[in-house]
């Protein structure tokens, strides 16, 4: 792939990303819940294939957390009330946190 | 005892439960309702005198967590940072009253779907039918979630905590109750195959 990305490139890059993704949404392990409800909710509520859901279910499982998505404050607040709607245990943060 | 859901039409499914596992159900359905209900703060003291948005919608949510565990695992902070207690409370005032109802909403679809099916009527060995449309299911999975948080909180279930369980005596009410817990992590489990 090529590297040689120009100066305007790089200005264009940036204010396009980080303004749009400054908080996350982070799903806690629970002992409770299961896996394949989990990736399930992953699918329903995201949208996500079932590859990426089992890929987060499984980070969610083996690492204790996960961040499944990531948007403005107020999207994310969608997100972990819809989380918590399906009994997975869900919080938001900023994204540097 | 039951072999769980099977999927029929159009992203339904199907169960055939024996009477006491469908009293089961939905009474711990009922538990949740319950629980749910009651633990409702008073809205005239939970309202935010200081908020005309709030007031003017008409958001009347609390603003502290729950005391009971249960309820505080059914209804967890929306911010996991230390010094978030204001945005926790804000979160939790506009979402809590709502989370409440949906979770009621999908317990007493629960209780609906086993009275149709005649679990109420049912003589000792009939078999009861529950037979579920697709908004049903999704409401079914909610809810056993929630019902197996509740079970699984109050026994403080930890993961691979197998051994704890199998170490006590038959007659330990404990032990009666975790069983109760893994057979509606069976139930929930073929519900989520069903779908696929």
């Amino acid at each position: 792939m090529s590297t040689a990305p120009s100066e305007v490139e790089e200005t264009e890059s940036d204010e396009r990303v980080l303004p749009d993704l400054p908080w996350i949404t982070i799903v806690w392990n629970d002992p409770v819940n299961l896996m394949s409800y989990v990736a399930w909710v992953f699918r329903t509520h995201f949208g996500y294939s079932e590859a990426k859901a089992d890929k987060l279910m499984l980070a969610v499982h083996q690492e204790g957390k996960a961040v499944v998505s990531n948007g403005t404050r107020e999207a994310m607040e969608r997100d972990v009330e819809a989380m918590h709607g399906y009994g997975l245990w869900a919080t938001l943060q900023k994204a540097d946190a | 005892m039951t072999s769980g859901f099977t999927r029929v039409h159009r992203g339904g499914a199907h169960a055939r439960f024996d009477v006491a596992e469908a009293s089961l159900l939905a009474s711990l359905a009922g538990q949740v309702i319950e629980l749910l209900r009651d633990g409702v703060p008073d809205p005239q003291v939970a309202a935010d005198d200081d908020d005309p948005l709030a007031q003017l919608v008409g958001i009347d949510g609390p603003g502290d967590p729950p005391d009971d565990p249960v309820l505080a695992r059914l209804l967890p902070d929306g911010y996991s940072d230390e010094d978030a207690e204001d945005a926790n409370a804000d979160f939790r005032r506009y979402t809590e009253r709502g989370l409440r109802d949906g979770k009621v909403a999908n317990a007493q679809v629960v209780i609906a779907s086993l009275r149709e099916a005649g679990a109420d009527t049912a003589g000792v060995d009939d078999p009861v039918d529950v037979e579920l449309d697709r908004n049903a299911v999704y409401a079914w999975l909610r809810c056993l979630t929630d019902v197996r948080l509740a079970v699984g909180t109050r026994l403080e279930v930890a993961e691979g905590d197998d051994d704890r369980w199998e170490a006590l005596p038959d007659d330990d009410p404990g032990k009666a109750m975790h069983d109760v817990y893994e057979w509606l992590g069976y139930v929930q489990e073929t519900l989520v195959h069903a779908l696929r």
